[in-house]
Protein backbone atom coordinates (compact mmCIF):
# COMPACT_ATOMS: atom_id res chain seq x y z
CA UNK A 1 0.00 0.00 0.00
CA UNK A 2 1.33 3.40 -1.03
CA UNK A 3 1.31 5.92 1.83
CA UNK A 4 0.36 9.60 1.61
CA UNK A 5 1.63 12.53 3.68
CA UNK A 6 -0.17 15.88 3.74
CA UNK A 7 2.17 18.79 4.55
CA UNK A 8 0.57 22.10 5.40
CA UNK A 9 1.50 25.20 7.39
CA UNK A 10 -1.77 24.67 9.20
CA UNK A 11 -2.63 21.54 11.21
CA UNK A 12 -6.32 22.24 10.53
CA UNK A 13 -5.79 22.29 6.76
CA UNK A 14 -3.86 19.01 6.87
CA UNK A 15 -6.49 17.33 9.07
CA UNK A 16 -9.32 18.72 6.95
CA UNK A 17 -7.84 17.41 3.72
CA UNK A 18 -7.32 14.05 5.39
CA UNK A 19 -11.01 13.97 6.41
CA UNK A 20 -12.09 14.86 2.87
CA UNK A 21 -9.88 12.21 1.29
CA UNK A 22 -10.90 9.61 3.84
CA UNK A 23 -14.54 10.14 2.85
CA UNK A 24 -13.63 9.06 -0.68
CA UNK A 25 -11.37 6.19 0.41
CA UNK A 26 -12.94 4.96 3.61
CA UNK A 27 -10.93 1.79 4.22
CA UNK A 28 -7.60 3.34 3.27
CA UNK A 29 -5.23 3.57 6.23
CA UNK A 30 -2.16 5.15 4.64
CA UNK A 31 -2.93 8.87 5.17
CA UNK A 32 -0.73 10.83 7.57
CA UNK A 33 -0.63 14.54 8.41
CA UNK A 34 2.32 16.84 9.02
CA UNK A 35 0.52 20.10 9.67
CA UNK A 36 1.80 23.11 11.60
CA UNK A 37 4.46 23.17 14.27
CA UNK A 38 4.77 21.00 17.36
CA UNK A 39 3.51 23.86 19.56
CA UNK A 40 0.46 24.34 17.33
CA UNK A 41 1.65 27.48 15.57
CA UNK A 42 1.55 28.01 11.82
CA UNK A 43 4.58 26.67 9.97
CA UNK A 44 6.22 23.53 8.66
CA UNK A 45 8.76 21.36 10.43
CA UNK A 46 10.99 18.96 8.45
CA UNK A 47 11.37 16.67 11.48
CA UNK A 48 7.60 16.28 11.82
CA UNK A 49 7.44 15.48 8.10
CA UNK A 50 10.14 12.81 8.53
CA UNK A 51 8.03 11.19 11.26
CA UNK A 52 4.86 11.35 9.15
CA UNK A 53 6.63 9.74 6.17
CA UNK A 54 7.88 6.93 8.43
CA UNK A 55 4.34 6.36 9.74
CA UNK A 56 2.92 6.37 6.20
CA UNK A 57 5.49 3.93 4.86
CA UNK A 58 4.21 0.39 4.41
CA UNK A 59 6.96 -0.66 2.01
CA UNK A 60 5.41 0.51 -1.28
CA UNK A 61 6.51 4.14 -1.22
CA UNK A 62 5.11 7.40 0.13
CA UNK A 63 3.78 10.34 -1.86
CA UNK A 64 3.94 13.78 -0.28
CA UNK A 65 1.66 16.75 -0.96
CA UNK A 66 2.65 20.23 0.22
CA UNK A 67 0.89 23.58 0.35
CA UNK A 68 3.01 26.72 -0.10
CA UNK A 69 6.65 27.81 -0.23
CA UNK A 70 8.42 26.44 2.80
CA UNK A 71 5.97 23.53 2.91
CA UNK A 72 7.74 22.19 -0.15
CA UNK A 73 11.22 23.20 1.07
CA UNK A 74 10.64 21.45 4.40
CA UNK A 75 9.34 18.34 2.60
CA UNK A 76 12.43 18.29 0.37
CA UNK A 77 14.61 18.56 3.44
CA UNK A 78 12.69 15.75 5.17
CA UNK A 79 13.22 13.46 2.18
CA UNK A 80 16.96 14.30 2.14
CA UNK A 81 17.09 13.45 5.85
CA UNK A 82 15.59 10.02 5.11
CA UNK A 83 18.58 9.17 2.94
CA UNK A 84 19.95 5.81 3.96
CA UNK A 85 16.55 4.51 5.04
CA UNK A 86 14.73 2.17 2.70
CA UNK A 87 11.79 4.52 2.11
CA UNK A 88 10.90 5.71 -1.37
CA UNK A 89 9.28 9.11 -0.78
CA UNK A 90 8.41 11.63 -3.50
CA UNK A 91 6.85 15.08 -3.54
CA UNK A 92 3.97 15.32 -6.02
CA UNK A 93 3.65 18.54 -8.01
CA UNK A 94 -0.14 18.79 -7.74
CA UNK A 95 -2.85 20.78 -5.92
CA UNK A 96 -2.85 19.61 -2.32
CA UNK A 97 -6.63 19.03 -1.92
CA UNK A 98 -7.50 17.45 -5.27
CA UNK A 99 -4.17 15.66 -5.51
CA UNK A 100 -4.48 14.06 -2.08
CA UNK A 101 -8.03 12.89 -2.73
CA UNK A 102 -7.18 11.30 -6.07
CA UNK A 103 -4.00 9.75 -4.63
CA UNK A 104 -5.96 8.29 -1.70
CA UNK A 105 -8.49 6.69 -4.05
CA UNK A 106 -5.71 5.22 -6.23
CA UNK A 107 -3.69 4.02 -3.24
CA UNK A 108 -6.79 2.46 -1.67
CA UNK A 109 -7.31 0.20 -4.69
CA UNK A 110 -3.70 -0.97 -4.46
CA UNK A 111 -2.18 1.01 -7.35
CA UNK A 112 1.62 1.23 -7.42
CA UNK A 113 3.38 4.49 -6.58
CA UNK A 114 3.99 5.54 -10.22
CA UNK A 115 0.29 5.21 -10.98
CA UNK A 116 -0.72 7.11 -7.81
CA UNK A 117 1.58 9.99 -8.81
CA UNK A 118 0.42 9.93 -12.44
CA UNK A 119 -3.24 10.23 -11.45
CA UNK A 120 -2.59 12.89 -8.81
CA UNK A 121 -0.62 15.04 -11.26
CA UNK A 122 -3.60 15.03 -13.63
CA UNK A 123 -5.55 17.09 -11.08
CA UNK A 124 -3.44 20.08 -12.14
CA UNK A 125 -5.72 20.24 -15.18
CA UNK A 126 -9.01 20.05 -13.27
CA UNK A 127 -11.23 23.03 -14.01
CA UNK A 128 -13.83 24.26 -11.55
CA UNK A 129 -16.08 26.33 -13.79
CA UNK B 1 30.48 27.71 32.98
CA UNK B 2 29.00 28.19 29.55
CA UNK B 3 31.26 27.77 26.52
CA UNK B 4 32.38 30.60 24.28
CA UNK B 5 30.40 29.24 21.31
CA UNK B 6 27.27 29.02 23.47
CA UNK B 7 27.74 32.61 24.60
CA UNK B 8 28.16 33.74 21.00
CA UNK B 9 24.96 31.97 19.93
CA UNK B 10 23.22 33.42 22.94
CA UNK B 11 24.32 36.90 21.82
CA UNK B 12 22.92 36.19 18.33
CA UNK B 13 19.65 35.04 19.92
CA UNK B 14 19.44 38.29 21.93
CA UNK B 15 20.02 40.44 18.83
CA UNK B 16 17.39 38.51 16.88
CA UNK B 17 14.96 39.00 19.76
CA UNK B 18 15.74 42.75 19.92
CA UNK B 19 15.15 43.02 16.17
CA UNK B 20 12.10 40.77 16.08
CA UNK B 21 9.63 43.54 15.23
CA UNK B 22 12.02 45.20 12.78
CA UNK B 23 12.52 41.93 10.85
CA UNK B 24 8.81 41.16 10.91
CA UNK B 25 8.00 44.66 9.62
CA UNK B 26 10.45 44.19 6.73
CA UNK B 27 8.77 40.89 5.97
CA UNK B 28 5.33 42.49 6.16
CA UNK B 29 6.31 44.75 3.25
CA UNK B 30 7.20 41.94 0.86
CA UNK B 31 6.35 38.63 2.51
CA UNK B 32 4.17 36.97 5.09
CA UNK B 33 5.20 39.02 8.14
CA UNK B 34 6.68 36.17 10.10
CA UNK B 35 10.47 36.39 9.72
CA UNK B 36 11.20 38.13 13.03
CA UNK B 37 8.70 36.11 15.03
CA UNK B 38 9.89 32.83 13.50
CA UNK B 39 13.57 33.57 13.99
CA UNK B 40 13.04 34.75 17.56
CA UNK B 41 11.10 31.58 18.38
CA UNK B 42 13.87 29.47 16.84
CA UNK B 43 16.72 31.19 18.66
CA UNK B 44 14.84 31.21 21.94
CA UNK B 45 14.71 27.41 21.57
CA UNK B 46 18.43 27.34 20.66
CA UNK B 47 19.28 29.08 23.95
CA UNK B 48 17.26 26.48 25.84
CA UNK B 49 18.23 23.33 23.98
CA UNK B 50 21.91 23.75 23.14
CA UNK B 51 24.06 22.41 26.01
CA UNK B 52 25.77 25.41 27.63
CA UNK B 53 28.99 23.61 28.56
CA UNK B 54 29.60 21.84 25.23
CA UNK B 55 32.87 23.14 23.75
CA UNK B 56 32.87 21.19 20.47
CA UNK B 57 31.88 24.00 18.10
CA UNK B 58 30.78 21.57 15.40
CA UNK B 59 28.46 19.71 17.79
CA UNK B 60 26.98 22.97 19.09
CA UNK B 61 26.29 24.29 15.57
CA UNK B 62 24.76 20.98 14.52
CA UNK B 63 22.41 21.07 17.51
CA UNK B 64 21.63 24.72 16.69
CA UNK B 65 20.70 23.77 13.13
CA UNK B 66 18.49 20.87 14.22
CA UNK B 67 16.75 23.10 16.74
CA UNK B 68 16.09 25.86 14.20
CA UNK B 69 14.75 23.23 11.79
CA UNK B 70 12.03 22.15 14.17
CA UNK B 71 11.12 25.50 15.73
CA UNK B 72 11.35 28.30 13.13
CA UNK B 73 8.43 27.23 10.94
CA UNK B 74 8.98 29.29 7.78
CA UNK B 75 11.52 28.87 4.99
CA UNK B 76 14.15 30.30 7.33
CA UNK B 77 13.93 27.04 9.30
CA UNK B 78 15.31 24.74 6.60
CA UNK B 79 17.61 27.52 5.30
CA UNK B 80 19.24 28.63 8.55
CA UNK B 81 18.98 25.06 9.87
CA UNK B 82 20.95 23.77 6.88
CA UNK B 83 23.45 26.65 7.16
CA UNK B 84 24.27 25.90 10.80
CA UNK B 85 24.36 22.13 10.26
CA UNK B 86 26.71 22.42 7.26
CA UNK B 87 28.97 24.81 9.19
CA UNK B 88 28.87 22.33 12.07
CA UNK B 89 30.06 19.49 9.83
CA UNK B 90 33.10 21.53 8.78
CA UNK B 91 33.90 22.43 12.40
CA UNK B 92 33.32 19.00 13.96
CA UNK B 93 35.67 18.41 16.90
CA UNK B 94 37.05 21.96 16.95
CA UNK B 95 37.08 23.95 20.16
CA UNK B 96 38.73 27.04 18.68
CA UNK B 97 38.35 28.77 15.34
CA UNK B 98 40.98 30.11 12.99
CA UNK B 99 40.07 32.53 10.20
CA UNK B 100 40.48 29.65 7.74
CA UNK B 101 37.98 27.57 9.76
CA UNK B 102 35.48 30.43 9.81
CA UNK B 103 35.86 30.96 6.08
CA UNK B 104 35.38 27.24 5.36
CA UNK B 105 32.34 27.08 7.65
CA UNK B 106 30.78 30.15 6.03
CA UNK B 107 31.36 28.73 2.57
CA UNK B 108 29.77 25.43 3.58
CA UNK B 109 26.80 27.28 5.08
CA UNK B 110 26.32 29.28 1.88
CA UNK B 111 26.56 26.15 -0.28
CA UNK B 112 23.92 24.52 1.93
CA UNK B 113 21.57 27.51 1.64
CA UNK B 114 22.01 27.56 -2.14
CA UNK B 115 21.23 23.87 -2.46
CA UNK B 116 18.24 24.00 -0.11
CA UNK B 117 16.79 27.21 -1.53
CA UNK B 118 17.79 26.57 -5.15
CA UNK B 119 18.91 30.20 -5.17
CA UNK B 120 21.77 32.21 -6.59
CA UNK B 121 23.20 35.60 -5.77
CA UNK B 122 21.06 38.47 -7.13
CA UNK B 123 17.64 37.03 -6.26
CA UNK B 124 16.96 39.26 -3.23
CA UNK B 125 17.79 36.71 -0.55
CA UNK B 126 20.19 36.29 2.36
CA UNK B 127 22.78 35.15 -0.20
CA UNK B 128 23.13 38.75 -1.39
CA UNK B 129 24.59 39.61 2.02
CA UNK B 130 26.38 36.35 2.80
CA UNK B 131 28.24 35.71 -0.46
CA UNK B 132 29.99 39.11 -0.70
CA UNK B 133 30.71 38.98 3.04
CA UNK B 134 32.30 35.54 2.72
CA UNK B 135 34.34 36.54 -0.34
CA UNK B 136 35.64 39.62 1.44
CA UNK B 137 36.45 37.75 4.65
CA UNK B 138 38.39 35.11 2.73
CA UNK B 139 40.26 37.67 0.61
CA UNK B 140 41.15 39.87 3.59
CA UNK B 141 42.50 37.00 5.67
CA UNK B 142 44.53 35.80 2.67
CA UNK B 143 46.08 39.29 2.58
CA UNK B 144 47.06 38.89 6.22
CA UNK B 145 44.28 40.85 7.95
CA UNK B 146 43.33 39.82 11.49
CA UNK B 147 40.15 37.80 12.09
CA UNK B 148 38.22 40.79 13.42
CA UNK B 149 39.51 43.22 10.76
CA UNK B 150 38.48 40.76 8.04
CA UNK B 151 35.09 40.25 9.66
CA UNK B 152 34.62 44.01 9.98
CA UNK B 153 35.21 44.36 6.23
CA UNK B 154 32.87 41.41 5.62
CA UNK B 155 30.09 43.07 7.65
CA UNK B 156 30.49 46.25 5.59
CA UNK B 157 30.01 44.17 2.43
CA UNK B 158 26.98 42.42 3.95
CA UNK B 159 25.43 45.82 4.61
CA UNK B 160 26.10 46.83 1.02
CA UNK B 161 24.39 43.58 0.09
CA UNK B 162 21.30 44.65 2.04
CA UNK B 163 21.29 47.95 0.12
CA UNK B 164 21.62 46.01 -3.11
CA UNK B 165 18.53 43.92 -2.29
CA UNK B 166 16.50 47.15 -2.30
CA UNK B 167 17.33 47.66 -5.97
CA UNK B 168 16.26 44.28 -7.31
CA UNK B 169 13.09 42.29 -7.62
CA UNK B 170 12.51 39.04 -5.75
CA UNK B 171 12.34 35.81 -7.69
CA UNK B 172 12.38 33.45 -4.71
CA UNK B 173 9.96 32.91 -1.86
CA UNK B 174 6.74 34.69 -1.00
CA UNK B 175 8.17 38.07 -2.13
CA UNK B 176 8.32 36.80 -5.70
CA UNK B 177 4.50 36.94 -5.81
CA UNK B 178 4.89 40.74 -5.72
CA UNK B 179 7.09 40.96 -8.83
CA UNK B 180 8.33 44.52 -9.43
CA UNK B 181 6.51 45.74 -6.32
CA UNK B 182 9.23 44.05 -4.29
CA UNK B 183 11.74 46.62 -5.60
CA UNK B 184 12.54 49.34 -3.05
CA UNK B 185 12.30 47.03 -0.05
CA UNK B 186 15.26 45.42 1.67
CA UNK B 187 15.27 41.67 2.08
CA UNK B 188 14.51 40.43 5.62
CA UNK B 189 16.74 37.35 5.21
CA UNK B 190 19.72 39.43 4.07
CA UNK B 191 19.06 41.63 7.09
CA UNK B 192 18.98 38.80 9.64
CA UNK B 193 22.09 37.24 8.08
CA UNK B 194 23.94 40.58 8.39
CA UNK B 195 22.79 40.99 11.99
CA UNK B 196 24.24 37.54 12.68
CA UNK B 197 27.66 38.43 11.24
CA UNK B 198 27.70 41.78 13.06
CA UNK B 199 26.90 40.06 16.34
CA UNK B 200 29.73 37.56 15.86
CA UNK B 201 32.08 40.53 15.21
CA UNK B 202 30.89 42.39 18.30
CA UNK B 203 31.19 39.23 20.39
CA UNK B 204 34.76 38.59 19.21
CA UNK B 205 35.78 42.18 19.96
CA UNK B 206 34.32 42.06 23.46
CA UNK B 207 35.37 38.53 24.43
Amino acid sequence: MVGIVIVSHSAKIAEGIKDLAQQMAQDYTGLECAGGMEDGSIGTDPLRIVEAIKRADHGDGVVVFGDLGSGIMSAEMAIDMLEGEAINAKIVDAPIVEGTIVAAVEASIGSPMERVIEEAVKTREFHKV
Amino acid sequence: MSSRIYNCLSAIADVIEENKDFLTDLDREIGDADHGVNMARGFHAVKEKVPQDETDIGAVLKKTGMTLLSTVGGASGPLYGTAYMEAGKVLAGKTELTAEDFSAALQAAIAGIQKRGKAERGEKTMLDALIPACETFTAKTAEGASFTDALEAACAEANKGIEFTKTIRATKGRASYLGDRSIGHQDPGATSATLTLETILKFLKEN
